[in-house]
């Protein structure tokens, strides 16, 4: 359930980000999202890719602390307010969201966020029944 | 004043070896009557207490190590019935366990005795006024210098460490004319004190007798131009007594040993022989006259050398060159001794990291700083940073309480911590001393 995310653990050094990036353009793993949050002393990049068993192994392979977790991606109008009207859906059943991000926009006039909440099939099930597109892990990975 | 114990401090060499060897024999006699673990050792090692007829004898005797104390914690090696025993001070027990040691009320006369020789070396008399900003407690630095400048008559002021803001007032106000504290405690005093707006108009300080932690020649500088004082290093270690087994005089010209209760050895750490005189090597150390907590040629892991000519002061004491490193791998931090090893233990019992770390000490300021950098592994990270964050202060948490110390902890990717072969290189020490 939900969209596979990497999260890679960096130091706040320079360059790290860009090794980072440089490993997975090498491999071919197109990168359609990313945030990073940070520390002082650390990053956690995380990151919406094409292909995430791929980009596990080769960062794995080049060293780096990789997780995966499973979050939501959803696509919502391009207009003043929708975010609040989707999040609010949330709310309003007591879920509270970790972390959000937003996507580059591929899709015509949507706009696409990520979201990572404790209970993904929950929340899905409750933004679809409210009429919020979410996005399918296959879809996401062929943005 | 110039002396406080001239008989003792400037008698020719000769008279000294005679009396070196008198009271090594009889201290030999002391221990393998009353101590069982001397008693076993000596027997190991085939020797008697009547091999022992000078302190050329004393290469016979077996040495005594750290590792001795802890196999005898708490009162093993003690010479003397608890009764007898009126004092008891403790190393801060970083290396494992504390190191527990006894002092007679005998004891603590000669320490007050040598401390009292070291105090007038740097220039104090019964007028003096003695600003004691050495920690009192277990710590034997503040009851150390306390007991000796009582000794004297000066007038004490047991100020202890911390609270700079009142040791400022105490300086401006009560105007005494000795200082001792660690060296890098006096800076900060001096850095506090200009702050405040003071100027060295307002202080009356004539010498600081400095220890506890090592200290370079440009540190000396600075503190005496920032206070106005002559500076004046001084060594001891608990196990042996304390500070004053040996001090500079206003010569500065290496650290007075109080040869009458302490003899010194200067040894090759791997072979365990003697180095020639103003070889670096080990100091080893004898106590001489002490009754509760007596140490018999005991490894101190300093590395120092030794100069027997007599000093233009007039003592004839030897002399020990400042240390200049140590055989183990003890750092020496805001006073408090650190071991790598303690770091090791604590990454491994909280299990959640590498076990791989890298230290890295340094100066800011007058400050030691302390980090440790721990690699992170696959299976604690989390996508959580707050989750992160916690790992971070869990692991601070317990290496400030083992370590006594404010450490920064920085988490880093896994591997890039350097292995080299062999011994790892766990520490980097960015202070110049």
């Amino acid at each position: 359930m939900g969209v596979r995310q990497i999260s890679v653990f960096l130091e706040n050094k320079a360059g790290r980000l860009s090794d980072v990036t440089k490993v997975l353009g090498d491999n071919n793993v197109d990168i359609s999202a990313l945030s990073i949050a940070d520390t002082a002393h650390f990053g956690i990049l995380r990151l919406i890719v094409n292909n995430p068993d791929l980009a596990e192994t080769v960062l794995k392979k080049n060293g780096y602390t990789v997780s995966i977790s499973n979050v939501i991606a959803i696509a919502i109008d391009d207009n003043p307010g929708a975010l609040a009207k989707a999040l609010e859906v949330l709310t309003d059943e007591d879920i509270t969201i970790e972390y959000i991000y937003a996507f580059t926009g591929k899709t015509e006039n949507k706009a696409l966020v990520v979201l990572k909440v404790e209970d993904i099939e929950k929340a899905t099930e409750l933004l679809r029944s409210r009429n919020i597109r979410v996005l399918d892990d296959s879809e996401v990975y062929s943005l | 004043m110039h002396y406080w114990n001239e008989h003792f401090e400037c008698m020719s060499r000769d008279e000294m070896k005679v009396l070196q060897s008198r009271r090594l024999q009889k201290l030999v006699d002391r221990v393998y009557n009353r101590v069982p673990h001397y008693r076993t050792k000596m027997m190991e090692a085939g020797v008697e207490p009547g091999d022992i007829k000078s302190v050329e004898d004393i290469v016979k005797l077996p040495f005594t190590t750290k590792q001795d104390l802890r196999d005898t914690y708490p009162f093993g090696m003690f010479a003397v019935d608890m009764d007898e025993i009126t004092r008891i001070h403790a190393s801060s027990g970083t290396t494992g366990k504390q190191t527990v040691v006894g002092y007679t009320a005998r004891d603590i006369d000669n320490w007050a005795e040598c401390m009292a020789r070291s105090l007038v070396g740097a220039g104090a008399s019964r007028k003096s006024m003695v600003h004691v900003a050495y920690g009192y407690g277990l710590f034997t630095g503040g009851l150390g210098v306390h007991y000796g400048a009582e000794k004297m008559g000066c007038t004490v002021i047991p100020v202890s460490s911390g609270n700079t803001a009142r040791q400022i007032t105490i300086l401006k106000d009560f105007k005494p004319d000795i200082l001792c504290c660690t060296p890098s405690y006096a800076l900060y005093i001096a850095e506090e004190l200009y702050a405040s707006g003071c100027t060295l108009e307002d202080i009356n300080l004539k010498a600081g007798v400095f220890g506890a932690e090592p200290w370079s020649e440009e540190m000396r500088k600075e503190i005496e131009g920032k206070l106005g004082l002559k500076a004046v290093d001084i060594y001891g270690l608990s196990e042996i007594m304390g500070p004053a087994v040996s001090c500079e005089c206003l010569e500065q010209k290496g650290m007075h040993i109080q040869e009458d209760h302490f003899l010194i050895e200067i040894i090759d750490p791997t072979t365990g022989n003697h180095v020639p005189e103003g070889e670096k090597g080990e100091v080893v150390f004898t106590t001489l006259t002490k009754e509760g907590f007596p140490l018999i040629r005991y490894r101190t892991r300093d590395v120092s050398c030794i100069d027997t000519s007599q000093c233009a002061c007039g003592r004839t004491t030897a002399r020990m060159m400042k240390l200049c490193g140590r055989t183990d791998d003890m750092l020496i931090i805001r006073g408090v001794n650190v071991f790598p090893s303690q770091i090791e233990s604590v990454l491994l019992e909280l299990g959640e990291t590498a076990p791989h770390y890298l230290i890295i000490v340094d100066r800011v300021g007058n400050h030691d700083t302390i980090e440790v950098q721990v690699e992170m592994t696959e299976n604690f990270f989390s996508d959580s940073v707050k989750y992160i964050e916690s790992l971070e202060h869990r692991i601070k948490s317990k290496l400030d309480s083992v370590l006594g110390l404010n450490v920064k902890v920085s988490l880093v990717e896994p591997k890039t911590l350097a292995r080299s072969e062999g011994k790892a290189k766990r520490v980097i020490d960015k202070r110049k001393m």
